[in-house]
């Protein structure tokens, strides 16, 4: 028995090891910067290897689901939990991205953190988070799947806290965890119930169960939901997105890889994972998909305005798995996977071109003190313009199809399509063109905003760096041609389509194009004319616009509702009248209680030695004359 | 009164007054000697129920006092020497310092 997909699981846990034993101060640096990037790259680089062979040889048996059992972790009575691997098409899409896109990022790693002290501990920690992102993907059991979940989620903790010098970046990663916790939370539970009905954990097992018709054993509605707020803690969706924006705390490399091509997709994954519940849940599907849109529009219309760079493409990433989500939502799985490869790819791009740009003016980040950069670092600018258009949706590019079929099918869909639906996510479609081309015109065009001090060393990246660019740049430009709808159709197929509306399809197409371009056109006729077109707009709508910067105030909102309430009753509720009333008072009354009637006993004992004889002999005298009575 | 009785009855009082005197003296010997009375108070009731019953248990019990008795007076005494080196005084209220 082949034990390949343990491999591709196990090399990057290899590589944390040795890493994390050997280039860091632990390991007294035995490993150097060369030594720790060569073992960082080989292990991801290895798994990807791994996993094209394992895609062979699954294509080559007709795509029959491989499971790999590894290990039996415990066994409940009649029920044993096994660690085991599951390879079909569905994981082979998600461990290809998760590998292939991992790989280059690390490679990009090596060029973009080259001065940083703590490289080795790095990439120990960017292994570490693969180790787990694979134990997501190719678990079998979801019980290994909440392992790896688990262990994103702290991968994702420590690489956002990774210059945890700075008390900010601690916060933001404590934000990610907690606020990722909440999520984990409901996940568990219906994870709990999906155990009491099924008596395994096993998702194959669960789907199959599921389309036998078994799903009267459970109430699947509320599985679908406790299922679908784990995903939003993960996947970064309303109400529980707002850490995301603030894990833009970490390194560069890691928002790409953690925070836009791979962790935050992990909720899309689940889903459309434990897709037959979804398909038995109507209403749960239908809430997915309005908090879908509500979350992809909402970003969007954040990042309008938002000026430091990284944060721009925070706000676009939730926007996008709000697309995403709304695709599961109406029943389109395929479609949303096919929208989390083809992010992947440009997310990364532009993540890691922005870390280019940011590389380049020694670590600034605001976009309004950039600006005519098309020249001095070009290709970045021409891989981060090509991940742009990708993403505003202009025809050709990879993000134009799959966005694309999202917008088709939440019109379309029978299983909750709405026009309504299709609307706002035509809208965020515009604004998400509109961003996007700011953001480039911003950075690349116009006059240069920078300090002359920051202009005077403006490089190009390493070939490290630039290669990695252009790779993604191409992947963002061919990635919409691998037709991973069709691909998985026989595992997830696609939704109905009703059929009255099925001559819609090719209005819609030209609609959406013409938003796209809509949108890059305004843009640049907004930023491309004198500074006071934009301002003027802003001073315009000025309400608006607060709002918008403000973020629409949900971490305020938060902090009012949950946050200070919180801290007002663990002060005064759980500390003072509890802790220091309840429990302190009670053992402090004892002490004292057991102090007084010392003191008053402590009187007899005057120290004459006749007193305590007199007592003796009283004491006696009482002992004899009571047993005379009594016995 | 037959003289079991009589026996018993001064056991008693030999009792009651080594006892009185342990709680109304104040001198360290004398305490001890009154400690010594009861005894041999309680020697005396071991020794005529030991008569009464034609049975030597009595008889050996009054031995097993003997020998307490004296390794205590062998303890005692030396204590009260050092009482007395310390304080120049027998007067037991003297050393009441172990008070609460």
């Amino acid at each position: 028995m082949s034990h390949t997909l343990a491999l591709i699981a196990l090399l990057p846990l290899v590589g944390f090891v040795l890493n994390g034993t050997l280039a860091t101060a632990l390991g007294g640096h035995r490993f150097g910067r060369r030594g720790a990037a060569l073992i960082g790259c080989a292990a991801p680089l290895g798994s990807f290897a791994l996993t094209i062979s394992a895609f062979l040889s699954l294509q080559a048996s007709g795509y029959t689901p491989v499971v790999e059992p590894l290990y039996r972790w415990a066994a409940i009575g009649g029920n044993g939990f096994d660690i085991a691997f599951h390879f079909d098409r569905l994981s082979a899409i998600m461990t290809l991205i998760v590998t292939g896109v991992g790989s280059v990022i690390h490679v990009y790693s090596t060029g973009y953190m080259h001065d940083d002290k703590s490289f080795g501990r790095f990439f120990a920690y960017l292994n570490l988070f693969l180790f787990f992102m694979l134990l997501l993907v190719l678990g079998r059991s979801m019980l290994v799947l909440f392992v790896g979940w688990e262990g994103v989620g702290l991968a994702s903790y420590l690489l956002i806290g990774f210059w945890f010098d700075d008390i900010a970046n601690a916060a933001a990663g404590r934000k990610a965890f907690i606020t990722n916790r909440i999520g984990d939370a409901a996940f568990l539970l219906g994870m709990f119930l999906l155990y009491r009905a099924f008596g395994t954990l096993d998702m194959d097992t669960i789907n199959s169960a599921l389309a036998a018709g078994q799903g009267a054993m459970i109430p699947v509605s509320l599985v679908a939901l406790l299922l679908f707020v784990g995903a939003t803690g993960k996947s970064a969706q309303i109400p529980l997105y707002v850490w995301l924006p603030d894990a833009m705390a970490g390194p560069t490399p890691v928002s790409a890889l953690i925070h836009a091509a791979t962790m935050v997709t992990a909720g899309v994954y689940l889903v459309a994972r434990m897709s037959a519940v979804y398909v038995l849940a109507p209403d749960a599907s239908q809430v997915m998909a309005v908090i879908g849109v509500l979350t992809a529009f909402f970003a969007a219309s954040i990042a309008l305005v938002q000026t430091d760079i990284k944060k721009v493409l925070a706000y676009s990433t939730v926007s996008q798995l709000g697309f995403m989500f709304l695709a599961l939502g109406v029943g389109a799985y395929g479609v949303a996977i096919f929208h989390v490869m083809t992010h992947a790819f440009f997310k990364a791009c532009l993540f890691l071109g922005a870390g280019s740009v940011i590389h380049a003016l020694g670590g600034e980040q605001d976009i309004r003190k950039m600006g005519g950069l098309r020249t001095r670092i070009p290709v970045t600018f021409w891989t981060f313009a090509i991940a742009t258009a990708a993403i505003a949706g202009i025809p050709g590019l990879a993000g134009f199809f799959s966005k694309d079929e999202i917008l088709w099918y939440a019109f379309s869909s029978a299983s909750g399509g709405a026009a309504w639906m299709w609307g706002l996510a035509a809208l965020t479609a515009l604004m998400t063109a509109f961003y996007m081309t700011r953001l480039l015109w911003l950075t690349f065009f116009g006059a240069s905003r920078m300090s002359p001090e920051v202009e005077h060393h403006v490089h190009e990246s390493p070939l490290s760096m630039t290669s990695v660019l252009g790779v993604l740049a191409v992947l963002s430009i061919v990635g919409g041609y691998f037709g991973v709808p069709h691909f998985l159709e026989p595992q997830l197929p696609l939704p109905q389509v009703v059929p009255a509306l099925e001559h819609y399809e090719h209005t819609l197409l030209y609609v959406s194009v013409a938003l796209a371009f809509a949108g890059v056109g305004l843009a640049v006729f907004l930023y491309s004319g004198p500074a006071s077109r934009p301002a003027g707009l802003a001073r315009t709508f000025a309400p608006l616009h607060g709002l918008l910067s403000g973020k629409y105030f949900v971490d305020e909102l938060y902090d009012r509702l949950l946050n200070r309430p919180l801290v007002w009753i663990s002060e005064h509720v759980l500390l003072k009248g509890g802790d220091r009333m309840l429990l302190d008072g009670t053992l402090n009354g004892l002490g004292a209680m057991a102090h007084r009637t010392a003191a008053l006993f402590a009187r007899v004992q005057t120290g004459s030695l006749h007193l305590y004889g007199l007592m003796v002999v009283v004491g006696l005298v009482g002992v004899v004359l009571w047993s005379w009575r009594h016995v | 009164m037959d003289k079991v009785t009589l026996l018993l009855w001064l056991s008693g009082a030999l009792f009651v007054f080594g006892l009185l005197g342990v709680v109304i003296r104040r001198n360290a010997l004398i305490m001890l000697m009154c400690m010594e009375l009861m005894l041999n108070g309680v020697n005396l009731s071991l020794v005529t129920f030991s008569q009464q019953r034609g049975d030597a248990a009595g008889a050996v019990m009054v031995f097993l006092v003997f020998v307490v008795a004296t390794a205590e007076v062998a303890l005692a005494i030396p204590i009260v020497l050092l009482l007395v080196k310390h304080a120049r005084s027998l007067n037991l209220d003297r050393f009441s310092e172990l008070k609460g």
